[in-house]
Order: C-alpha cells, then sequence, then structure tokens
C-alpha cells in the first residue's frame, strides 16, 4: 500500500467526513478496488468508524473490496440496451470468460460487471471495457471485442482496432 | 483573463469577444459529448488539428469541440459553417475531404449529408431534417453550438445576462414570484412546481441555505441531464446562481453520477472559469452577492436519486431516504433548508429569468409549461434526445421526430418515467405529452425517458426487468420495497420462464396495491407502476406466457425455439461455423436447420445472419 498516495487523498479533501465517499473513490483508483488494510488505516487517520466506511464500500456500486482485472467490461443494462438484446450478450461474455457478474478471471485480465446506464442510449445496446466503448453489440461481436485485450499472440486474426 | 467586476464589464467582454471574432473563417464543429465519443470522435478531432496543421491553415479554420446535437444515432455529427452542413458518422478519413472542400471551397459533401430514408434525397442544413422540424430547442439550444469548455462562448450567445439582470433589476423574491409564476415544474421526475419549492424555502427560518443540483440520472434510457453538463455547463451553473440569490444560499453543490466522467470534467472546468472571470465566489458582478459552487460524485446507486437520500449521500453517508415531511425545502442538508432541483431544471431558469414568465408559459398545456426534452431510444428509426414543447403527441414524437419504428416493425408501446414509469399503448397514440395526461395514462413524466418498444418487445419481460433493476436498487430500509420487490420479482421470473400459475397476476395487483400503500420513499411506491401498466394494456401477453407457456415477442427464452427458414436461408454456412454448440447442419449452399435440443439460444446465429433467416417461434 502507498501509504503517500493515501495521505495525499486524505489532505486533499481536508480529512473531512462529509467527503468519505469522494475520498473513497480517489483511493480505488490507486489499485482499482479498496483492500482491507487501506480501509482500516484511513478509519484510524480519519477517526471515522470502521463500520460507516464498510457500509459505504457495500452500498455504493462503485466501490469493490476484492481486486478487479486490468481491464473492467461494464455491459450496460439500461432499458435501451435491454430492449437490444444486452441480456444475450451479457450471457455470451460469462460464457466466453467462465465468469459471473462481480468477478475476475484468473488471469486478472478481465473484471465483468453490469451498469444501469451508462447515457448512451441512442447507441444501444451498449459494453465498455476499459475506456472503450462499443456500440449496437451483439452476442457475435463479443469474442472479437475481448480478443483485442489479449496480447497479440492470442488475438483473433480479425480483432478490429 | 477577464475579472468581471460589473453589469457593464459582462456586456465590454461580450462585446469584445464579438469583436475578436472573424467572420471569414470557417468553424468547424465537432461533437465531443459520451455519444459521440464513444463513435470516437476524439480521433476525428485530433485528425482535423492535424490537417490543419499540416496544411497551416490555422488562420482561416478554427476547430471547435461541442456539446450534443441529440441526434446521436448519427455520430460522429460534425457541422461546418458557414455552409452549415450537418455532417452524419464522420470518420478520420471523412477529414482531408471536409477540410478541401467544404471548408475552403464551401462545396457540401453529399456522401456525409443526412439522407431521407424513403426519398434518399440529402438534406443540408439541420433544420431542414424532420428530427429537428418539430422540435422547439430551448434548454438544449446552446448544445452543439458553443464549446462547453470555454466559457467566452458562453458569454458570447447571451450567457450569464440573466444573471446580471437577476442580480441587479430584480429582487429576490422577485425573482422567487418569476420562476411561479412560469409555471415550470421539476424536471426530474415528481413534476413539483419549482416557484412554491423557492418561495417555501426562501421563507424558512434559518440564515445558512443550500441549492442543490441533482445530476445523478439514475433512470435507465434517460440521458438528457448528461448531455447538459456536458454540453452546456454554465447554463446549470448560472441557474444555480440564480436560484442561490433568490432564496438567499451562498453554497451550491452539483450531485453528478460517477458514470459520467465527461460530465464531471466539463462542469469543473465551467465551476473553475466562472470563479476565474468573477461569476462565482465573492462579490459577484460587484453586487456584495457570495455564491460557491462544488461537485459531489455519486457512487452508482439508483436510490439516491430520491432527494433525501441524495442529501444524505452529500453528507457522507450510505444514502438511505427518511420519510417527509419535513422536507428539504424545510430541513434539508445539514438540517438547513435546502432547494433541490434537476439539472435540466436549473438550466431552464436564466431562458426564464431573461424573457420573463409569460413568454414562458405560453409554452405548453395548462398544467405543464415550456419545454421538455425526451430520450428518444428503443425501437425508433431517429434515436437521441429530442426537444418539444410540453403538449406535442406522441404520434408527433414517435413517428414525426422518431421517423416510426425500425425494419418495419409495428410498434407496440412506448415506456416513459424510467422504473417508476409505465407502459403506453398504441391506443393512446395521440395524447398529449404533459405531466398528467402521463399520471393518467398510468405513466410519469419521470426524467423524460421515452423507450419505444416494437413487436419484438415482450412486456412481461419487460415489467420483469424493470421489477429486477429495483430489486436490486431498493436500498431496504422498509419492507413493503424490499420484500415487495422479491416477490413481485419471483412472480414474473416464474411466468417468463414458462412456471406461471393461475393467479399470478392477481397477486401482482394485490402486492403492487400494498407497495404502492406502504413504501417510505417514491422508490417503493412507484415501482408497482411499470408491472400495473402493463397488466392493464398487455394483458393477453401475461395470459399467453402462463396459460399457453409461449412467448408472443420471442423474448423469453424458454418460450421459445430459434428457427431457420427455409426458403431465406441460403447456405452461406456463417451460423453453422459460428455456433458455440454446434446445433446447426447444413450442406454449402443448401437451407440449414438447428437442432432444438443442442441450441442454448445464445443469439450469435440470429444476430449474425445477413439474410434474416433465423425466426423466432
Amino acid at each position: 500500500m502507498d501509504l503517500k498516495k493515501v495521505d495525499s487523498i486524505l489532505e486533499k479533501h481536508g480529512y473531512r467526513h462529509s467527503e468519505v465517499i469522494g475520498i473513497m473513490q480517489d483511493l480505488q483508483e490507486i489499485e482499482n478496488y479498496l483492500p482491507q488494510e487501506m480501509l482500516r488505516y484511513v478509519s484510524g487517520k480519519l477517526e471515522l468508524n470502521l463500520t460507516r466506511i464498510f457500509d459505504i464500500a457495500t452500498f455504493y456500486k462503485c466501490f469493490s473490496l476484492v481486486p478487479r482485472g486490468r481491464h473492467i467490461i461494464r455491459v450496460c443494462c439500461g432499458t435501451a440496451c435491454h430492449l437490444g438484446g444486452a441480456a444475450r450478450n451479457l450471457e455470451q461474455v460469462k460464457r466466453l470468460l467462465n465468469v459471473e457478474e462481480g468477478e475476475t478471471t484468473e488471469d486478472l485480465t478481465f473484471s465483468l460487471e453490469t451498469v444501469n446506464c451508462l447515457g448512451a442510449c441512442a447507441l444501444a445496446p451498449v459494453t465498455v471495457v476499459g475506456k472503450d466503448y462499443y456500440d449496437a453489440v451483439h452476442p457475435g461481436k463479443i469474442e472479437k471485442i475481448l480478443s483485442k485485450y489479449y496480447p497479440e499472440s492470442k488475438r483473433l486474426p480479425d480483432a478490429q482496432d | 483573463m477577464h475579472r468581471i467586476r460589473t453589469i457593464s464589464d459582462l456586456e465590454e467582454l461580450r462585446q469584445s469577444i464579438l469583436a475578436k471574432r472573424d467572420p471569414e473563417k470557417v468553424v468547424i464543429g465537432v461533437c465531443c459529448t459520451t455519444g459521440c465519443q464513444a463513435r470516437r470522435s476524439g480521433k476525428v478531432i485530433d485528425a482535423f488539428e492535424n490537417e490543419i496543421r499540416e496544411k497551416g491553415l490555422q488562420d482561416k479554420v478554427e476547430i471547435k469541440k461541442t456539446g450534443c446535437h441529440g441526434f446521436c444515432e448519427m455520430g460522429p455529427i460534425v457541422v461546418v459553417e458557414p455552409t452549415n452542413s450537418f455532417y452524419c458518422r464522420v470518420g478520420t478519413k471523412d477529414v482531408t475531404d471536409i477540410v478541401s472542400e467544404t471548408a475552403l471551397k464551401d462545396k457540401v459533401i453529399d456522401r456525409l449529408l443526412w439522407k431521407h430514408p424513403a426519398t434518399k434525397e440529402a438534406v443540408v442544413s439541420q433544420n431542414d431534417i424532420p428530427f429537428y422540424k418539430k422540435q422547439k430547442k430551448v434548454v438544449s439550444h446552446n448544445s452543439g453550438r458553443i464549446d462547453p469548455t470555454n466559457i467566452e462562448d458562453y458569454i458570447a450567445v447571451g450567457g450569464y445576462s440573466a444573471l446580471a439582470k437577476g442580480l441587479t433589476a430584480m429582487t429576490p423574491a422577485g425573482v422567487v414570484e418569476t420562476v411561479v409564476a412560469s409555471g415550470i415544474r421539476g424536471r426530474g421526475g415528481g413534476g413539483f412546481p419549482t416557484g412554491i419549492k423557492w418561495r417555501i424555502c426562501s421563507s424558512a427560518p434559518g440564515d445558512t441555505k443550500y441549492i442543490i443540483a441533482n445530476g445523478d440520472e439514475g433512470d435507465p434510457g434517460a440521458y438528457m441531464d448528461r448531455s447538459l453538463m456536458e454540453g452546456d455547463p454554465h447554463s446549470i451553473i448560472e441557474g444555480m446562481i440564480i436560484g442561490g440569490f433568490a432564496i438567499g444560499a451562498r453554497e451550491g453543490i452539483i450531485y453528478v453520477r460517477d458514470e459520467y466522467p465527461i460530465a464531471i470534467q466539463h462542469l469543473s472546468m465551467a465551476i473553475k472559469q466562472a470563479e476565474e472571470y468573477g461569476l462565482l465566489g465573492h462579490d459577484i458582478l460587484g453586487t456584495g452577492f457570495d455564491f460557491t459552487i462544488r461537485i459531489s460524485r455519486g457512487g452508482g446507486a439508483f436510490v439516491c436519486g430520491e432527494e433525501t437520500a441524495l442529501i444524505i449521500s452529500i453528507e457522507g453517508k450510505s444514502g438511505t431516504p427518511r420519510a417527509r415531511p419535513p422536507y428539504p425545502a424545510i430541513e434539508g442538508l445539514w438540517g438547513n433548508p435546502t432547494v433541490l432541483n434537476n439539472v435540466e431544471t436549473f438550466a431552464n431558469i436564466p431562458k426564464i429569468v431573461l424573457n420573463g414568465a409569460p413568454w414562458y408559459s405560453d409554452m405548453g398545456t395548462a398544467g405543464s409549461k415550456g419545454t421538455k426534452i425526451f430520450s428518444l431510444v428503443g425501437k425508433a428509426k431517429n434515436t437521441g434526445l429530442v426537444e418539444v414543447k410540453m403538449g406535442t403527441t406522441l404520434r408527433e414524437i414517435i413517428f414525426d421526430i422518431g421517423g416510426g419504428i425500425r425494419k418495419s416493425k409495428r410498434f407496440k408501446a412506448v415506456q416513459t418515467g424510467g422504473p417508476s414509469g409505465g407502459c403506453i399503448p398504441i391506443s393512446k397514440i395521440d395524447m398529449p405529452v404533459d405531466y398528467d395526461s402521463l399520471r393518467d395514462a398510468g405513466a410519469i413524466m419521470g426524467s423524460g425517458g421515452m423507450i419505444v418498444m416494437d413487436e419484438t418487445s415482450c412486456m412481461v419481460d419487460v415489467a420483469r426487468y424493470f421489477i429486477h433493476f429495483l430489486m436490486f436498487e431498493s436500498c431496504g430500509k422498509c419492507v413493503p420495497c424490499r420484500e415487495g420487490l422479491k416477490q413481485m420479482h419471483e412472480i414474473l421470473k416464474n411466468i417468463c420462464e414458462g412456471r406461471g400459475q393461475r393467479g399470478d397476476i392477481e397477486l401482482l395487483s394485490d402486492l403492487a396495491g400494498v407497495m404502492t400503500t406502504a413504501s417510505l420513499c417514491a422508490l417503493g411506491g412507484t415501482a408497482p407502476n411499470p408491472v400495473l401498466s402493463t397488466i392493464r394494456y398487455f394483458r393477453d401477453e401475461y395470459e399467453a406466457h402462463i396459460f399457453e407457456k409461449r412467448c408472443p415477442a420471442g423474448v423469453c427464452k424458454n418460450l421459445f425455439e430459434y428457427v431457420i427458414n427455409q426458403e431465406r436461408c441460403n447456405g452461406c454456412t456463417l451460423c453453422r461455423l459460428r455456433c458455440p454448440q454446434e446445433a446447426i447442419f447444413g450442406e454449402k449452399k443448401k437451407p440449414h436447420v438447428i437442432d432444438p435440443q443442442r441450441c442454448i439460444k445464445c443469439g450469435i446465429c440470429y444476430s449474425i445472419c445477413k439474410r434474416e433467416a433465423i425466426r423466432v417461434k
């Protein structure tokens, strides 16, 4: 754990209890999840009860208490995406990677998440990998999309850029 | 940087910005908000900038990053002035042509224009495209025209004049009464009259008051708030400052979803610039009025769109709603009187203050004034954000603006209001859309999501989808919502999976009654709406699922099979090669068949078949 980074985040928010959600969002950016030891450390520094921190960490969907993969796949399950077949896309990702929602592949390449709506409804169904958006996704496209994120040797020959 | 100290400073600055502009210069506007960025508009901007640099055209051509034009389906959208050419689906390969032809020779490039689907006629200007013809852009007027990351662009089109007028020519009570007289109602969902809320808050006892803008746009299928925050952030900020002046608040907070990184970025830049220009902070425009704004990022909890939960979330706790009264206007953030409005509501305020209440209340219907942005998505041909006057009919929105249904399918229903809303059938298509008519039809205005469904959409599945959504988003504090949703979901899941029983529909209706009456907040209280409205208008679909074990739309996996139309299939073998189950058989150039025993209904064959030979039975 990089204590310097943690301290500078706490400093930035002025150790204010009201900003604990923002603090935790910034902390999560360090390792893509919230390690327990980090939360314990922060609880001590902020003089804020650990139960309150865990309450927040488990209430809000954006927080993860377990390590996540290098690329986070977010399958949008908003209404427009649902009508466009988001559920079939989600199943296809699960089948290909052999993970369930909220899980990470063994090689730590991908974590699979769903999101309520990304606000890109006119492009439905949408799936985001890391910061890359894919529009009009259907089950036949998924393998190609995912293969882009593997090292070149494992990619499909026609993977798009 | 110009720090503006007086009203005349602001006017001088506006004039100097306009004077600096070279009328000969061609402006290429590229949309840089989420929808177009998802289609790589960032790369298009880079390509334009490279092209301009390489050809040394910096003095002749300007590249402007703009906000959303609303026609997101056609993105990335590029508009070139002065020819006003509206180019759709622009890629990096088109950049050289646009610069050399349109920018330098005023020649319009036909292949990039929008084409009428029936006549194939190309349309040059945005205003001539049917999608825009029946719209009335008031709140979204600036979006797509100005650079949202540059305050001078906003000032140049008259930005912050309403603030100047409010602060110098009006009293706080005068502003409140103008907003009351305009008749504007909250754009976030509840539809409570904004002016009345302000009046209650301004007369509430207490020295410390707050203004909160709700940008926690949680309704799936609605994204007008994101578009406004990304495309015209200063209009929201200006509305909030005016609100602060009206009710006597000195601090404002914008609560934004964490899923909207560009909105957060543009709002942060806008706040910083407004501070630098003296339009936010200490002694605004030399009037002695102080007001600051900060951003609070949400954590991905739908319930935090509810006002009491949102306030608790800003206080740094898990956002669970509390009972009302007391309402936030009396007892809100940290126990102080707080006005909490949707970002779209705040974006309306500068227009109302500047043009007057009569101008605003002239638009709309008896009970709903002004315009509303809807996100028209789903199975309509033209999808995107549309702004219309209140009282425009569903038919005008879906068929004239939206162009009807894709792939010549039949319209079945339109879902409005997100998870608290309902589905409206074809029989009500000529209904004028306003707060009251939607409520009477069993739906709500909500934040303005309008999801169009056709014959391939299963209404039982839609109800199950929303209940599933709400089951996960219920905070769990009160029993009717927590347990009611779980039981409702169980029943709907059974129906969708072929285990529906006689009496299920009645049981769902009973549960709905209890939840509506006894839930603590609107999430639980309105949760049964998607179920009730689909039972009301599409009972036959429920009955087909329960009694005939059949999903007429072909959505519920246990209740249909994929088959190959032997006449359409030309034996291209694509589906056979891609089927993960090896469930498809057939020789090359001869019609194929699917083995229903092996098929897992993953949908790959259905989605990749180029001849649409795969059907649902």
